[in-house]
């Protein structure tokens, strides 16, 4: 696991801005601090910073194929780079080490831009292909590892992360109000846009090709429009009809089997590293699953890592020894209080780039560093199993609301809902059968199924700019979803619906990325999540939604596909959200610093993202200790993050690099 | 101040948070208007439990009392008669 980053001039000879090499690497320091790689032409840059994982001795990057003509900067992991390179072998490509990313290029010349589609694994990397001057881009199915591009001046800036590209001498993107409209909205950006104007990242599963004379199906904005870019892989569902036929025992028992022996496999290829690999364990039951399935299954011996809270609304720790003593890990937890949320804060929002609604990623950065303190580089973790197998509360709503659609006088069918969130049954009948009956009258919508939770969210748009009011009430956002969508989506049944826009927006846009990716690496800590095996994925987009969600129960058959391995306590216990106390985290007293340096201060106020006359009531409020609602906390952590990431990005960020900027020493340029 | 009034300013403090814009008149639905999510409509009771001093029943928590300007005066002023 790494941090890539380069610039391209097709056209000119590549002059680059002093020290270019050494802020663009320096600023990802954290993705890899063992080795700092460059490599250059008078075309192209290449960046590279090493954590390694796979072989340790001569893994080095930029690295080339047998003639040079090839060059590659690489991060993550191809899980399979055995088997494909006993392949390639075989038709005759030479390798010069045993690391997965010169498999990379030799696979890339063998199968050109399809190559992909033979990898298992966690990736995103750049090839240069010298003969050619063609820059190829390539990111994993789910977008685990993320990769960003803008252009400047005619050149084509990328890297893992935004600072890299920020990092780049001249490239100043300020933040978006109309990007922020859509966190404010979707709670992420969807792709291919970014909190910042002018940086679009590249969607999950795709590729592109950036190339002088290209003329392919040109990129949608931001992405430079000279990018071409290549869909290679969507999840892809079964029609509603198949959701809903009946189900032999035979068949179902046929799925269970198979789903077992798919995990196995998943876990099993993720624990090949040159490194020791341990595993988070949540107490819930995916990370459970997957810690007492390697303990089964081989006889790696497992290190586990937990976080738990001080505040006991929080807090699983329980769960989680209980889960560790019946595998017999060696388990190790840190714990959290609002406290350290607040001191984290700012070093989180530097890490997620993007505002966000919760402190949720502030617990998973202490985490990680837990991990790494231990000394360990890669942890297994259970995410994605709730977008594979239907385990999150969106999924069993959009059922219910279906449900009630079909009868919207009911009043049993829509009493169902407090069945999912037990709070609500404080909430007065009649709204919510208002609220949750938004859009009720149009079961066909694409978006039926997250309608609720948009509208419950949209309101926060008010605390922005006219220009991000405005470009929410446009909903360029929801049209840019809708080009995602597969050709076939209009028959998928509510629940596939729904994991789909899972997927295509939180997954990789929240979870992999500021709860994931941006946590782990942070700390120089790489995931790898099983339930994301393309392989087990697909195998469960496949089969009936009612194995999956049985009545409304969720993850059904992957309860039954591990019940032998888990204790029936976990095994049966409601699905507790992973949540973090937020705007209580900042009364003490760094909150409280945060908030006067951030939401208080006039002066350094911006006009052209914020609407300043909000701000004053809604610190009021929080002083007041009278934030009870989703909604005031949402409002509040998505202020304070946007209002740390526009200092940290903007007028900050000269400061924030001065200590991470590469000496000359620690660049290793790279030969042919 | 009367009682108009004082329910249009809390809820221009407490869930416009000072903006008064999107409350475009008397009659509009705050739930359907997003001025007010589900959990928002406990604040507003406890608000007129203590401000007006009510006892609000569960059978009074509809709509028909409390998605509007115009009905949360009504409601009041019927309360504060009986």
């Amino acid at each position: 696991m790494c941090g890539i980053c380069g610039v391209v001039a097709l056209e000119a000879p590549l002059d680059l801005p002093f020290e270019t090499p050494e802020r663009m690497i320096g600023v990802m320091r954290h993705r890899g601090p063992d080795e700092f790689g460059a490599w250059r032409d008078d075309h192209a840059f290449l960046g590279h910073a090493r954590l390694s994982i796979i072989d340790l001795v001569s893994g080095q990057q930029p690295l080339c194929n047998e003639d040079g003509r090839y060059w590659i900067t690489f991060n993550g992991e191809i899980f399979n780079y055995p088997e494909l390179t006993a392949e390639l072998t075989g038709l005759g490509h030479v390798f010069r080490t045993r690391s997965d990313t010169e498999a990379i290029v030799h696979a890339y010349e063998q199968w050109g831009e399809r190559c992909v589609e033979r990898f298992n694994g966690q990736f995103a990397f750049a090839i240069w292909d010298r003969r050619e001057r063609r820059l190829f881009l390539a990111r994993d199915r789910f977008g685990i590892r993320p990769l960003f591009v803008a252009e400047q001046d005619g050149r084509l800036l990328f890297g893992s992360e935004i600072k890299a590209l920020r990092a780049y001498p001249g490239f100043e993107p300020a933040l978006d109000a109309t990007a922020v409209a859509e966190v404010f909205t979707y709670w992420v950006n969807v792709a291919p846009a970014t909190a910042f104007e002018g940086v679009a990242q590249l969607p999950p599963g795709h590729t592109a090709i950036w190339e002088a004379n290209r003329h392919g199906n040109s990129a949608p904005a931001p992405l430079p429009p000279g990018l071409s870019i290549r869909c290679y892989w969507q999840p892809e569902f079964r029609s509603a009809a198949d959701d809903h036929r009946h189900v032999e025992k035979a068949e179902a028992e046929k799925h269970r089997q198979e789903i077992r022996r798919l995990l196995v496999d998943a876990a099993v290829i993720r624990l090949r590293a040159d490194v020791p690999v341990g595993a988070y364990l949540s107490g819930g039951l995916d990370s459970s699953a997957t810690a007492a399935l390697i303990h089964s299954e081989t006889d790696h011996h497992l290190k586990t890592f937990s976080v738990g809270f001080s505040d006991p609304d929080f807090d699983e720790t329980e769960w989680q020894y209980a889960m560790a003593e019946h595998i017999g890990t060696e388990h190790v937890t840190v714990k959290v209080d609002a406290q350290d949320i607040a001191e984290r804060f700012a070093d989180v929002v530097w890490q997620t780039e993007t505002p966000i609604l919760r402190t949720a990623p502030a617990p998973l950065h202490a985490l990680s560093g837990l991990a790494r303190s231990e000394n360990f580089k890669v942890v297994l973790t259970g995410e994605g199993a709730d977008e594979v197998f239907v385990g999150y509360n969106i999924f069993r709503e959009a059922k219910v609301r279906s449900f009630w659609s079909r009868q919207p006088d009911s009043l049993r069918r829509p009493a169902l809902l407090t069945r999912l969130y037990p709070y609500l049954k404080q909430s007065p009948p009649e709204f919510l059968r208002r609220f949750y009956g938004a859009g009720l009258d149009a079961p066909d919508d694409p978006f039926f199924s997250h309608r609720p939770r948009w509208k419950n969210t949209s309101p926060l748009v008010n605390f922005l700019a006219p220009r991000g009011v405005e470009a929410a009430a446009a909903g360029e956002a929801a049209g840019r979803l809708l080009h995602w969508l597969p050709s076939d989506f209009d028959r998928y049944g509510p629940v596939a619906r729904a994991q789909f826009l899972e997927m295509t927006t939180f997954l990789s846009g929240y979870l992999l990325s500021s709860q994931g990716d941006r946590m782990l690496m942070g700390n120089s800590v790489e995931g790898r999540f099983p339930f994301l095996d393309h392989h087990l994925a697909e195998y469960a987009a496949q089969i009936p939604a009612s194995l999956k969600l049985q009545s409304l129960n969720e993850k059904a058959i992957l309860k039954k596909s591990v019940a032998d391995l888990l204790p029936a306590n976990i095994l049966q216990r409601p699905k507790q959200p992973y949540r973090a106390p937020d705007s209580a985290s900042f009364a003490g007293a760094r909150g409280r610093e945060l908030v006067a340096e951030h939401l208080e201060s006039d002066t350094s106020l911006n006009h052209d993202v914020w609407n300043l006359q909000r701000l004053p009531a809604l610190v009021r409020k929080w002083q007041a200790g009278r934030m009870t609602s989703v909604r005031d906390n949402q409002a509040f952590v998505g202020l304070l993050s946007g209002r740390v990431l526009e200092k940290d990005f903007g007028p900050g960020f000269e400061h924030r690099l001065a200590s991470l900027r590469l000496t000359p020493d620690e660049l290793n340029w790279r030969g042919d | 101040m009367d009682t108009r009034e004082a329910v249009r300013n809390y809820i221009i403090e407490n869930f416009l948070f000072g903006d008064a814009e999107p409350l475009r008149g008397d009659d509009i639905s705050l739930l359907d208007e997003g001025i007010m999510d589900s959990v928002g409509v406990m604040e507003l009771v406890a608000f007129l439990e203590q401000d007006f001093g009510l006892a609000v029943e569960d059978d009074e928590l509809v709509p028909e009392n409390l998605d509007s300007i115009s009905n949360l005066v009504g409601f009041i002023t019927r309360k504060q008669a009986a």
